[in-house]
């Protein structure tokens, strides 16, 4: 059983390989997360595309492999011409996500530090390999540019493929800026490199509302950067031949259907899902939450991820312009799923809109799943293939279940 | 990997498993093994549950003991027959998805590169028929035409045979094998000619009849893919449940159809001939 940590006594112990204070060949200096996080810089404005390349430039990694899809494409070309620079260590295209995933594994299990962007279509042709990254424990990241999925095609911002995404067995966060990105890249790492984390984490951000829009963005200076991966404090063998041989694989008991084969599979399934369980503690000190929340006493609660959260912010404006007091809380993890946290901020709220960018609703299945009385959660609204999600909508959702008469929006066709 | 770190504290090695200690005693790392040796030293691979007569699980056993650097060897491999055996080498041995092979091969090839610059790495991947020219095409093609520094080996038994007896596309044109109802109906793919329009450094075609020849032939396409390029080895191992060869008669199958079609070939680059050719003078000129 895993004691209780307390988050303020447990300090995250960074890697130890290579002493903090020391430089790399590009002169940056290896620095703990936090301290980096506390070095004030101008303010940039930039897109999330280039928000995600300047993350990258900070965060040690290794290897990075790239394949064209929007809206990441742009993303992962930058990545390219940091490489050119000399940040990474090597840096190419691959033939296919599904490729470019395994060529992902294969860097990380040999010990690399590896960074990968995906979207939509692209996240759903690696998809073999994310169940199998989390079951092997490797922790890369990748960074997913949400995007539609279903065929009439469309290349617009949708966030269903992160519904598929929830029971691989990777750590999931919800960027809803660009300075979400920015800092969840590098926290990211971080705790997914945790010994008793060590699983892959899915950088998660709404495509074109992130990555092609311009914004503020606090970045760390360039002179510093994440220490470096240590493959030697994984919980399970790094497949570099400077350990013991071991093997790994995952059907030496397949070939034996008994007990052994399937407690084998059934325990290693729970202890994957107990590491994305004991990763809160880190993302804890270096993010300061799960969830971020506001007026959470209000009788009327918005909860949202991605720029969702951005629209009901907006949305909470227009409303309080009529005298409609409504909290939000913003989750910024997915997996692990803040139940505590959204428990206890909704203890007091009578309604729960969850608006989504995507038509299945998992949030708010998520959301019902979690909660007491869930019959106050209501889910939406909902928009699907990259339309956009305005306020008025969000705020006709709650007027309507208040009772206030409300102009309707033609497109809802009511 | 330093050869300290197989060696047990001192004190340790009695308390470790007799295997662990033949392992450390009789074993492979360091040195160079000939087939006439079988016997006398620590293989590296040992026990597997593969069938009774099969003739892969032989070459399979040859090919660890041709490894010419097992201490910096790591093994990839997919779903199929061979990885049974595989696994139970005493190297590492790597298992992603469904042909996924020469995919995760590339990203482990370039990660060693980067963490370990001054010391090579070997990296070989041996998968099935199937699991390579079938679901892993993609992947196996673009590994060569990137000429990633690794070695692949096709244990080619004409056949899915740890899913219970499909054709592939390996098969022989008109074979009569499950998915195949009324006969195959294409051709055998030419895989060795995808892998000189590749420009494949090191190409051969053989059967497990000769140890001497498998293990050199190995040795041979390792050491290419170290130094110069990509390495293609294509093995007949026949599946004597799929193709109900008797086990008596399983090389008497392998010197027939190597007789037949799948006779010894070797395609060798200039450059990649240049260099066996002066590594193999030397090793002569040290006897």
């Amino acid at each position: 059983m895993n004691k209780p940590v307390g988050v303020k006594e447990k300090g995250v112990k960074m890697s130890q390989h290579v002493k903090l204070g020391q430089k790399n060949k590009k002169g940056q200096v290896y620095t703990d997360i936090v301290d980096m996080f506390n070095m004030p810089e101008p303010p940039s404005f930039l897109t999330g595309s280039e928000v995600i390349r300047d993350a990258v430039k900070v965060a040690s990694i290794d290897l990075s492999v790239a394949y064209p899809i929007t809206p990441q494409s742009e993303a992962a070309a930058l990545i390219g011409e940091l490489y050119a620079e000399g940040y990474l260590g090597d840096y190419f295209r691959g033939e296919s996500e599904f490729a470019v995933m395994g060529q992902c594994a294969g860097a990380a299990f040999g010990g690399a530090r590896v960074f990968t962007t995906t979207a939509g279509p692209g996240t759903l042709r690696a998809f073999e390999n994310f169940p199998m990254w989390a079951g092997a424990r490797l922790p890369i990241q990748v960074c997913v540019t949400c995007r539609g999925i279903n065929s009439p095609l469309t290349i617009q911002p949708d966030t269903l493929e992160m519904y598929f995404l929830l029971e691989t067995g990777m750590l999931i966060w919800h960027a809803e800026t660009a300075q979400d990105l920015y800092d969840y890249i590098l926290a990211g790492f971080m705790v997914a490199e945790q010994p008793d984390v060590h699983l892959p984490i899915a950088t998660c951000c709404d495509g074109f509302f992130v990555t092609h829009t311009k914004d503020t963005v606090n970045k760390v200076p360039d002179e510093v950067c994440l220490p470096p991966y240590d493959p030697y404090r994984s919980p399970v063998p790094c497949m570099d031949m400077e350990n013991p041989p071991v093997r790994m694989m995952r059907d030496p008991f397949v070939m034996k259907s008994n007990y052994i084969s399937y407690s084998t599979h059934a325990s290693w399934q729970q202890e994957v899902r107990a590491a994305i369980e004991r990763s809160r503690k880190h993302t804890i000190r270096i993010l300061g939450s799960l969830v971020e929340t506001q007026n959470t006493d209000r009788e009327i609660l918005i909860v949202a991820s991605g720029t969702a959260v951005s629209q009901s912010r907006e949305a909470i404006r227009l409303l309080e312009e009529e005298g409609i007091k409504v909290g939000l809380v913003k989750l910024k993890t997915i997996r692990p799923f803040p139940h505590a946290e959204l428990r206890e901020a909704t203890a007091n709220a009578k309604a729960i809109f969850v608006p989504e960018f995507n038509l299945s609703g998992w949030l708010a299945r998520e959301v019902k799943a979690c909660i007491p009385n869930n019959e106050r959660v209501h889910a939406g609204p909902q928009v699907g293939g990259g339309m956009t999600m305005p306020l008025e909508v969000i705020a006709e959702e709650i007027k309507r279940y208040l009772g206030i008469p409300t102009e309707t929006l033609a497109s809802r066709g009511s | 990997m330093s050869l300290e770190t197989v060696r047990p504290s001192p004190g340790f090695l009695e308390y470790l498993p007799v295997e662990y200690q033949d392992l450390v005693r009789h074993g492979q790392y360091g040195k160079s093994m000939k087939a006439t040796d079988m016997g006398k030293f620590k293989e590296l691979v040992e026990e597997h549950p593969m069938c009774a007569g099969c003739a892969m699980s032989l070459f399979i056993r040859l090919a660890f003991i041709a490894l010419p650097t097992p201490e910096h060897t790591i093994m990839v491999g997919t779903a199929g027959c061979g990885r049974l055996a595989i696994s139970q080498a005493n190297v590492p041995f790597i298992y992603g998805n469904y042909g996924d092979t020469n995919a995760v091969a590339s990203g482990l090839k370039k990660g060693l590169a980067v963490r370990f610059p001054n010391q090579f790495k070997d990296v070989v991947v041996m998968a099935g028929d199937g699991g390579l020219v079938d679901i892993g095409f993609q992947g196996l093609m673009h590994s060569w035409f990137r000429k990633e520094r690794f070695t692949t080996i096709m244990l080619d038994n004409e056949v899915y045979g740890n899913t219970g007896g499909q054709e592939s596309g390996m098969t022989m044109q008109g074979k009569v094998l499950k998915m195949a109802p009324r006969g195959k109906r294409d051709e055998k793919i030419d895989v060795l000619g995808l892998a000189q329009t590749a420009k494949v450094d090191y190409i051969a075609r053989i059967a497990p009849t000769n140890p001497a020849r498998v293990m050199r032939t190995i040795r041979r396409a390792v050491l290419v893919a170290r130094e110069v390029g990509a390495a293609y080895i294509q093995a007949y191992t026949s599946c004597n449940i799929e193709y109900s060869i008797p086990t008596p008669d399983v090389m008497r199958d392998a010197f027939d159809i190597e007789k037949e079609r799948y006779g010894f070939l070797e395609i060798i680059s200039d450059r990649a001939k240049e260099y066996l050719d002066g590594i193999e003078k030397k090793s002569k000129e040290k006897k």
